[in-house]
């Protein structure tokens, strides 16, 4: 059938096959996929186990005649799928739905942690199907390919067979190859040649074991290695980058507009006279809401003296009284004590400490009853002895709050319960 | 390209006798003569339209290169999108692409799945055009996002930030989809083509050809037993990729019909997609396979009949597209939202109507040429009609895409879309690197899956003429 016109592989005109090394196997051909089938009933019948049949494209029946058991490729590409499976279960898992407290072992840049999508649970798993499905696919499928070629034993690119030339001219065209290895334990040289010939062999050819070919493939997989090792050192390095420490700074090779050409405020720039990149101020200038010129208010003073009375702004009522109590609470009864006599528990701890503390003034004194609102509101703002100044974190109008709450504790100090109203006294009996 | 004289008819339909997929009395050693062939004959014998296409293609490359690095260098101002209208032709050729893919893993794993011998002829250059549309079609995610060097946030990949991706966008799984989806197709194309790259080695005249192709091969020698795993191994990738094909085309859709935007928020559009991706992609096989086969001199292995199959193909799926469309329409009545039925009413007579009746006309009235059997046969004609329905799931897309974007609910919020001449060059390069791709192959890789085919000829066939005899030996090896 074939149009070949050989019916034997050692034809004229081609080189005589090398005797001199150890005989690999044995290569017979055969004219047709037919007679093929039938020889490899035949050899396999005959009970050889190292042999092989070789042909341009897979022959139904064959894996039956040769009796090859079924791979177990399927099973591999299974468990593999399966893997890819719980892979995707799992990394949708931790890198959306894991509460990153729990695992603090985990190095930063591997923890996850929960994400918060528009108020949904974190593990909502009809929206990670899609994930699993293709991680599944596509482990099962890489598990098929490198499966198929690792039971192959492929990649090996030097085997003995491929040294007749018979073979590597037809057997990936139309040539119909069976080889029997000398390796087999039922070998034998002339009778394996006999039972070839015998089973329609249009030839038998002597494939010899020289040492080239798994030099060849010795060096070919070394290669692979080297480079596979030099592929390795950019993620190397990188991962080295990530665990290591310098001073010096990033590599920067994408800008992002993290560095523009422009001068910024506290850099050095030769074309002013003062060299500063920042301009200063015109002189008398005031930030915005930094005037402050009302004295009375801001300051407590009216012409040269303390007011005696609150500035126009601030209205003197209950409410200003009870603000000024609470603030009094935060910031002045921790050593003033909450009436004001000077007896706040930072006070008393410190003085029985000793050392350089001033006692916290009685504010209820005759000293502090004769001083002018403005002095005390002074004294809040700057601070006095080992009283700090509080201007910078009570506002203007709470300090005068204050003020006018200590008012009214001096006042009450030095009150008799006859000056109070009788609803007020009925109150006060009852405690 | 005139259906000349003389071409093999094997387009009869008799159940008495089954018509043969190769022609003209090949036997193993022809065929294999003619298909290396393609990749070994020397570059004057090559014919002169495969210079020009080649000349056409790779300066289309070399300009979508610019337009890319024009993007890169000056930001994605350059396209035409606002604010409504974030996605033009970018995510278009996206889906497009994407598409057209589908067509070579339907005939090389689902047509195998259903014993269809004809695949045999074209799965080959059918699955080499899934990975080069697949590559155009990463390509345009990939530059779309602004700044492409942090393009790896995608994927969840351990970074000094400690952030991972969301999984639960569509637009992630869009990433996992079409990921796997090129990786798959890249594993069963190559894979396939081992024992065809091993015959290409045995023929090597040269010393590069004998490495290029030596190496490639992986020391395949035909083997029986690698033969049964390789088999069992390949008939796993084509029930792997079954569902997947029908997965990636289905997130695509996703990335739309998870939105609440009228015209997208539809249940409708997975299968939808998948059959308007089928399509598109058996459009975009007849049009390379056409002058291929012409060029090459594989007529007799991608014959007529391949042809009327596909044509066949053609003409079904555009049905289930036209009747796609039609159910949108209805549905957008029935379901009485307003705001979808004034998008469907807008794609039909607003100011994008003239590409929304290009699309009617492309993929729902010029497939139906293919009811008539001369078209069906006749190569020309066919390459026509496939063009039509290559332009017409271009602006299916186009259409979905932009329709829905310019005009959604606040009358205030709505504006057009024009593209720039960036974007036009865009997507002409992304067809030249298409075809500067699929060219190169025709010319360097084997085009015809030469092992499948000779299992589908006559001689090829032993089951049918021999008993064989089922027998294990018990000392046979096992894996």
């Amino acid at each position: 059938m074939q149009t070949s016109g050989v019916s034997t592989i050692e034809r004229p005109g081609v080189a005589a096959p090398r005797t001199d090394g150890k005989l690999h196997a044995l290569l017979a051909e055969f004219d047709s996929p037919q007679t093929l089938i039938s020889a490899c009933e035949r050899v396999r019948d005959a009970g050889f186990s190292r042999w092989d049949a070789h042909s341009p494209y897979p022959i139904h029946g064959i894996d039956e005649a040769m009796g090859i058991r079924m791979t177990r490729l399927p099973y591999l590409v299974f468990v593999l799928g399966l893997t890819g499976c719980l892979t995707g279960i799992g990394l949708q898992w931790w890198a959306n739905a894991a509460d990153a407290r729990q695992f603090g072992f985990v190095p930063t840049f591997l923890q996850g942690y929960n994400f918060p999508v528009s108020g949904k649970p974190f593990w909502s798993f009809p929206a990670n199907i899609p994930v699993i499905f293709e991680l599944t696919i596509l482990f099962s499928a890489l598990a098929a390919f490198i499966g198929m070629l690792a039971m192959n034993n492929l990649p090996l690119f030097s085997r003995p067979v491929f040294r007749s030339r018979a073979f590597t001219e037809r057997v990936t065209s139309h040539g119909f190859f069976v080889c029997i290895e000398a390796a087999d334990p039922k070998f034998n040289e002339a009778r394996a040649r006999t039972f070839l010939e015998s089973i329609g062999a249009l030839g038998v050819e002597r494939v010899e074991d020289h040492d080239e070919a798994p030099l060849r493939n010795a060096w070919i997989k070394r290669g692979a290695v080297i480079a596979f090792m030099v592929l390795l050192i950019p993620p190397a390095m990188i991962a080295k980058a990530w665990t290591s420490k310098s001073n010096d700074p990033r590599v920067h090779i994408i800008q992002d507009m993290d560095n523009q050409e422009k001068y910024k405020a506290q850099q050095s720039m030769p074309l002013f006279a003062d060299r500063r990149a920042a301009r200063q101020p015109l002189p008398g200038t005031v930030a915005r809401g930094d005037l402050r010129s009302d004295d009375h208010l801001y300051r407590g003073i009216v012409g040269e003296q303390f007011a005696d009375d609150f500035p126009a702004s601030v209205l003197v009522n209950e409410s200003l009284i009870r603000r000024g109590q609470q603030r009094f609470g935060v910031y002045c009864a921790p050593c003033h004590g909450l009436d004001g006599s000077g007896n706040g528990p930072v006070n008393v701890r410190a003085m029985e400490l000793g050392g350089s503390w001033v006692a916290a003034a009685d504010l209820a004194d005759d000293e502090r009853r004769s001083r002018p609102a403005g002095h005390l509101y002074n004294t809040i703002t700057n601070g006095i002895r080992t009283m700090p100044a509080y201007g910078d974190r009570i506002k203007p109008e709470d300090r005068w709050a204050i003020v006018a709450y200590v008012r009214a504790l001096q006042h009450a100090r030095h009150a008799d319960a006859d000056a109070l109203p009788p609803d007020l006294v009925e109150q006060l009996k009852d405690r | 390209m005139a259906a000349i004289v003389g071409e093999f008819n094997n387009t009869w339909d008799d159940p008495r006798e089954r018509a043969p997929l190769v022609g003209r009395d090949h036997d193993f050693r022809s065929l294999t003569d003619t298909v290396c062939n393609v990749t070994e004959r020397p570059f004057r014998q090559v014919p002169i339209g495969w210079y020009i296409a080649f000349a056409i293609s790779s300066s289309l490359t070399l300009v979508l290169g610019a337009m890319i690095l024009y993007l890169f260098c000056t930001g994605v101002g350059v396209w035409g999108l606002n604010n409504p209208v974030g996605w033009g032709f970018d995510i278009t050729n996206f889906v497009f692409w994407v598409g057209i893919g589908h067509a070579g893993t339907l005939i090389s794993a689902i047509l195998f799945l259903f014993r269809q011998k004809w695949r045999t002829g074209i799965n080959r250059f059918a699955e080499a055009m899934t990975i080069f549309a697949v590559i155009c079609a990463l390509l345009f995610p990939g530059i779309h996002v602004g700044r492409v060097w942090v393009a790896y946030w995608m994927g969840p990949i351990p970074n000094q930030m400690a952030m991972w991706p969301q999984f639960r966008s569509p637009l992630l799984w869009d990433v996992f989809a079409v990921g796997t989806y090129f990786t798959v197709s890249l594993l069963f194309w190559y894979m396939g083509m081992i024992p065809d790259l091993a015959t290409l080695r045995d023929r090597a005249r040269t010393r590069i050809r004998k490495i290029v192709y030596g190496l490639l091969a992986m020391g395949w020698n035909g083997s029986a037993r690698h033969w049964h795993r390789f088999e069992r191994a390949y008939l796993l990738l084509a029930a792997l990729a079954t569902p997947l094909v029908l997965s990636v085309h289905s997130v695509v859709s996703f990335d739309f019909a998870t939105s609440v935007l009228p015209g997208w928020h539809t249940t409708i559009f997975p299968p939808y997609f998948v059959a308007g991706a089928i399509f598109g992609g058996f459009a975009m096989v007849l049009t390379l396979a056409i002058p291929a086969r012409a060029w090459f001199g594989l007529k007799d292995i991608i014959t007529l009949r391949h042809l009327e199959n596909m044509n066949k193909v053609l003409l079904a799926t555009g049905c289930i597209v036209g009747y796609a469309y039609m159910t949108e329409f209805f549905i957008s009545w029935y379901g009485q939202n307003r705001y979808e039925s004034f998008t469907f009413m807008t794609r039909a007579q607003g100011p994008f109507s003239w590409a929304y009746w290009t699309m009617i006309f492309c993929n729902v009235v010029a497939p139906q040429a293919f009811w008539f059997r001369k078209v069906r046969t006749t190569p020309w004609m066919m390459f026509i009609v496939a063009n039509f329905v290559n332009v017409g799931m271009w602006f299916e897309r186009f259409v979905i895409i932009v329709t829905s974007l310019a005009q959604d609910f606040t009358p205030s919020a709505w504006d057009t879309y024009s593209p720039t001449w960036v974007e036009y060059l865009t997507l002409a390069g992304s067809i030249g690197l298409f075809l500067t791709l699929f060219l190169l192959f025709c010319r360097f890789l084997p085009v015809v899956a030469m092992a499948e085919v000779k299992t589908v000829m006559p001689q090829g066939e032993v089951h049918t003429r021999q008993r064989i005899r089922f027998d294990y030996n018990p000392d046979e090896p096992r894996d």
